[in-house]
């Protein structure tokens, strides 16, 4: 295997570890709903003190393995617009996730799926940029 | 090949989005499960809440997105027009036979959780829970390769 196929492999598991963790922590949310609560709240806290922190090991694997690639790769470049709206919208969703978890942590149930949905957007609008790739 | 496989037409663009979509919301209901079964385990199947939770994400989450995993493979693939040495390559190979494979695996893993959820009700369930969260690490961990091979794309 050569570099670039581990720098892929890598940046996609990560972005799988991201997606992935994202879909079991709205599981989570669905199944602690007020109205029609499925897990109690200690078992909330220990489900999510796993997926939590495994949506930040994906967020940080896609920019270190992404920013890599475009570095290695030569038919990218850091400065390509979709490269830039792509970590433009990594800041917004690491801003959002670290902040929606921060607000679950506190009982703020409403204003952390306000702040998981915005996270959960702008994760999919990086996913549309890294399969449409306008403008490469 | 990977270059052969990186240069696609724009008509492939979201059968594709859809099959990565799937597969990533695949490996996130994998994971629900796995998690919330392996956590009730640990604490001897007395976190109900969670093995209920883990079960009912098996028909609920996990088929669902296996499901447009599937739909998005195979369209994207009608859509390529892939050539001969492509069609026959290991990492597409890989690919069809984990979700074939998978499918089967799948479709046990929600019987036992249907069954393990009636059984919930009188207090029993807990070996086919145990069953069913094995299944799904053993997914988790074939879906890693499976990620591997469709993107190194061996030959």
């Amino acid at each position: 295997m050569t570099l670039y196929d581990w720098l892929l492999f890598l940046h996609v598991l990560s972005a799988f570890v991201l997606v992935g963790a994202l879909t079991a922590l709205w599981g989570l949310v669905l199944s602690t709903r007020p109205s029609a609560p499925m897990l109690a709240a200690e078992e909330a806290m220990r489900f999510g003190r796993i997926a939590g922190p495994l949506v930040g090991v994906g967020t940080m694997g896609t920019l270190v393995f992404g920013i890599w690639l475009a570095l290695d790769v030569d038919r990218y470049h850091i400065w390509d617009a979709w490269i830039v709206a792509a970590l433009v919208l990594w800041a917004v969703a690491g801003g959002t996730g670290a902040r929606a978890g921060k607000a679950f942590a506190v009982g703020g149930r409403e204003a952390g799926v306000r702040l998981q949905a915005v996270n959960t957007v702008a994760v999919l609008a990086i996913l549309v940029l890294m399969i449409w790739k306008p403008g490469a | 090949m990977s270059v052969l496989a990186a240069i696609r037409g724009s008509s492939v663009n979201f059968p594709l989005f859809l099959h990565v979509l799937g597969a990533m919301l695949l490996v996130g209901t994998l994971l629900a499960v796995a998690t919330a079964l392996a956590l009730s385990w640990r604490r001897q199947w007395t976190a109900a809440g969670l093995t209920r939770f883990g079960l009912l994400a098996l028909p609920v989450g996990v088929v669902p997105a296996y499901i447009l995993m599937r739909i998005g493979a195979q369209w994207t693939e009608s859509r390529e027009h892939l050539p001969q040495p492509v069609v026959d390559a290991t990492w597409l190979g890989i690919g069809y036979l984990t979700a074939d494979a998978g499918a089967v695996v799948i479709l046990i893993a929600v019987v036992l959780a249907l069954i393990g959820l009636r059984k919930l009700r009188s207090g029993g369930g807990t070996r086919l829970a145990s069953a069913a969260g094995v299944l799904s690490v053993l997914l988790l961990a074939t879906y890693v390769v499976t990620v591997w091979a469709m993107t190194t794309k061996p030959d």
